[in-house]
């Protein structure tokens, strides 16, 4: 099987759904004659032409609103945000247009779109550059959120995303981008609101999704040189959730850690944790742990913005104090 | 109402009976509206057009089946202009399963698909990029419709109203922003919140043809709309109306006529321009006035808007059911095929 990155799937995705369907296409900055800030829509121009591939001006509440225009009226738009940093700026449009239409039309305007574009933080990009935004988007009911952890998840997410007849988010991962995983040549798509089990093991499980599946994969690893069996399990979508997917496999461990990239207070691992508390009260054998940034905005500098990720270490300890073992 | 110089005032007496029926029909059916409100049949925001109802008229009349429209809050007038059926926005309006959104929507937000009535929208400013993106949607299917965004003149300060006339002057987009300047947002007056009086100026620097008309004159509102269609329809070019206007009543159900930010001298003034007064003014000049014409539209649209309250206050709320339905569809491109 071929080994692509996160990037060039998430480019087969975009190439194949465009030439699938002529209603589908691109907009965003710099997505065409510079090929994407993260070179995602990279020759897409020159093969599909000017009006399929729409370089804006940088006006992201403007042209997210085209997007929703567009849907309301039958075209399938995927809208770039460069960073979804940026897409603060239209977030009107997602959460007060695109989310609401069809509700307050009575099931008049369906809006099949794409918001997509990097989520999180990269490297010492500070502040406002690196933020994770899936609990606010996925808040808002009449969204769909993914968050696609490596390559295959990407290209099969992105391309079910683009069929969605509803407004699908999708946070890329910027680190993201230059990973590499195995891609089939033949067509895929993974099915939204499914979870993966992404590795097996029977001592604690930890639910986590996006860039984060890379840590707690190497967690896993990890704690399997020490005899510690964990079972990964990867949300792939945040909403809906597959709340099925959190429970069998506390059920099986007992005991859990809720690992995420973006904030504590009202983040996605709250609701996780409510999940569990409801259908596995009985079954838990330690408190919950949940694994976050800390609740700062990012800082710049190197030793600052490490201590403020979630990353391997902390995951490992968080597993060590659910099972009740010496870090 | 398709007719050669359609925008002309002389002589076409059928014309002239579709607009004056028009503007009679929004005007009864709001008034019923505010003994509806009064009642408590009608909750909520609910915004009236009276004294705008040449501008809806006008606008819609130069208008194909085919073509868009896109509207703020203050949108009974417009649906009906639009011809959405009084029964239907009243339905609406008292929250039943029969109304146009089937009672999801309210005053604000009524849509009607079969006629190309894209929503009132409650974000100042939030649905003039979406128009932009229905004009979009348009030319790239190569198509000759165009869409009519309406908004009040406290939407042209706002961002999503100038990224909006930028990418439409930028990628020249088949859109008629319809500035309707009331002269006041709530109970802002617009010198108040405006660094300049003219506001089809705006449009100007967005290299958007612009200009400035008579909103209580029906046919003044025609003519300027008549070539805004033809330029966008024959070039996708955008036009920019600022059509001057007046509301009779206050901005919502909870604020008095007058008195506050505006005075009742100010109020009379402008009253003095009811726009269905000066159309059977017209009427009368023209000749294409007879006798008992008026009375028999009053009449008609008396039973008319009758009708829309028993039919609303017959029809059902809805099921509870509804609660969590049109959240999402179930469907994906592979399973519908639509254009
Ligand atoms: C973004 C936003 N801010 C504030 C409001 C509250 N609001 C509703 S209508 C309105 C005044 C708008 O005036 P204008 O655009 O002139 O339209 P008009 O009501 O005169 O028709 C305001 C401030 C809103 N709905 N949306
Ligand atoms: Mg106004």
């Amino acid at each position: 099987m071929p080994i692509i990155t996160y990037r060039d799937a998430l480019n087969q995705a975009l190439r194949e759904e465009m030439h699938k369907d002529d209603r589908v296409f691109l907009m965003g900055e710099e997505v065409g004659v510079y090929n994407g800030a993260y070179k995602v829509s990279k020759g897409l121009l020159e093969e599909f032409g000017e009006m399929r591939v729409v370089d804006t001006p940088i006006t992201e509440l403007g042209f997210a609103g085209v997007g929703v225009g567009a849907a309301m009226v039958g075209l399938r738009p995927v809208v770039e945000f460069m960073t979804w940093n940026f897409a603060l700026l239209a977030i009107d449009q997602v959460v007060n247009a695109a989310a609401k239409m069809l509700y307050m039309s009575g099931g008049q305007f369906p809006m099949p779109m794409v918001f997509r574009g990097p989520n999180g933080a990269a490297l010492q990009l500070s502040a406002q550059h690196s933020q994770a935004w899936e609990s606010w988007l996925a808040h808002i009911p009449g969204l769909k959120v993914v968050t696609p952890g490596t390559p295959y998840d990407a290209k099969g997410l992105l391309k079910s995303a683009i069929r969605d007849d509803n407004p699908v988010i999708v946070l890329e991962g910027e680190m993201l981008y230059n990973t590499k995983g195995e891609v089939p040549e033949e067509e895929y798509l993974i099915p939204l609101g499914k979870a993966e089990l992404k590795r097996e093991g029977s001592d604690c499980s930890i639910i986590t999704s996006g860039k984060m599946v890379l840590v707690a994969m190497q967690a896993a690893d990890t704690l399997a040189k020490e005899g510690i069996k964990i079972d990964v399990v990867d949300l792939r979508t945040i909403r809906p959730m597959d709340v099925e997917a959190i429970t069998t496999s506390v059920k099986k461990t007992n005991r859990a850690v809720v690992l995420e990239e973006g904030w504590e207070i009202c983040g996605i691992g709250a609701q996780v944790v409510d999940y569990i508390q409801r259908d596995c009260f009985d079954h838990l054998d330690a408190p919950v742990i949940r694994v976050h940034q800390a609740d700062v905005p990012m800082p710049y500098a190197k030793m600052l913005e490490r201590a403020a990720k979630p990353d391997l270490a902390k995951t490992i300890a968080a597993v060590k104090k659910v099972m009740y073992l010496e870090a | 109402m398709a007719s050669k110089k359609k925008s002309d005032p002389s002589g076409d007496a059928t014309l002239h009976r579709e607009l004056l029926h028009s503007m009679i029909l929004q005007r009864r059916f709001e008034e019923k509206v505010a003994e509806a409100y009064a009642l408590g049949k009608i909750g909520g925001f609910c915004h009236l057009y009276i004294g705008q109802e040449a501008v809806g008229t006008g606008v819609m009349s130069e208008l194909r089946h085919d073509d868009y429209v896109i509207t703020t809050y203050r949108d009974h007038g417009q649906a009906l202009a639009r011809g959405m059926s009084a029964r239907s926005v009243m339905a609406e309006l008292f929250g039943r399963i029969d109304g146009c959104s089937r009672g999801k929507g309210g005053s604000m937000h009524l849509f009607d698909r079969s006629v190309g009535f894209l929503g009132g929208h409650g974000i100042v400013g939030g649905h003039v990029p979406i128009a932009t993106g229905v004009a979009f949607a348009i030319k790239y299917r190569g198509g000759d419709q165009c869409i009519v965004c309406f908004m009040g003149e406290a939407a042209v300060n706002n961002g999503a109203f100038h990224e909006s006339l930028n990418m439409a002057g930028l990628w020249k987009l088949p859109v008629v922003y319809v500035i309707e300047n009331n002269r006041y947002g709530m109970g802002t007056a617009m010198n108040r919140a405006s660094s300049i009086a003219e506001m089809y100026k705006r449009g100007e620097t967005y290299s958007i043809h612009s200009e400035e008309v008579d909103g209580q004159d029906v046919f003044a509102v025609r003519e300027a709309m008549s070539a805004a269609v033809a330029r966008a329809r024959k070039n996708y070019e955008p036009t920019l109306l600022e059509i001057k206007t007046y509301r009779f009543m206050g901005h919502s159900m909870s604020d008095a006529v007058s008195g506050t930010y505006r005075s009742k001298a100010e109020l009379e003034e402008y009253m003095k321009r009811d726009p269905i007064n000066l159309l059977k003014a017209k009427m009368t000049a023209d000749g294409t006035m007879r006798e008992n014409l008026v009375a028999e539209i009053e009449q008609e649209i008396a039973a008319t808007v009758q009708d829309s309250w028993d039919y609303a206050d017959a029809s059902p709320e809805p099921p509870i059911e509804a609660l969590y339905e049109d959240v999402l569809v179930e469907t994906t491109s592979d399973t519908t095929q639509e254009g």
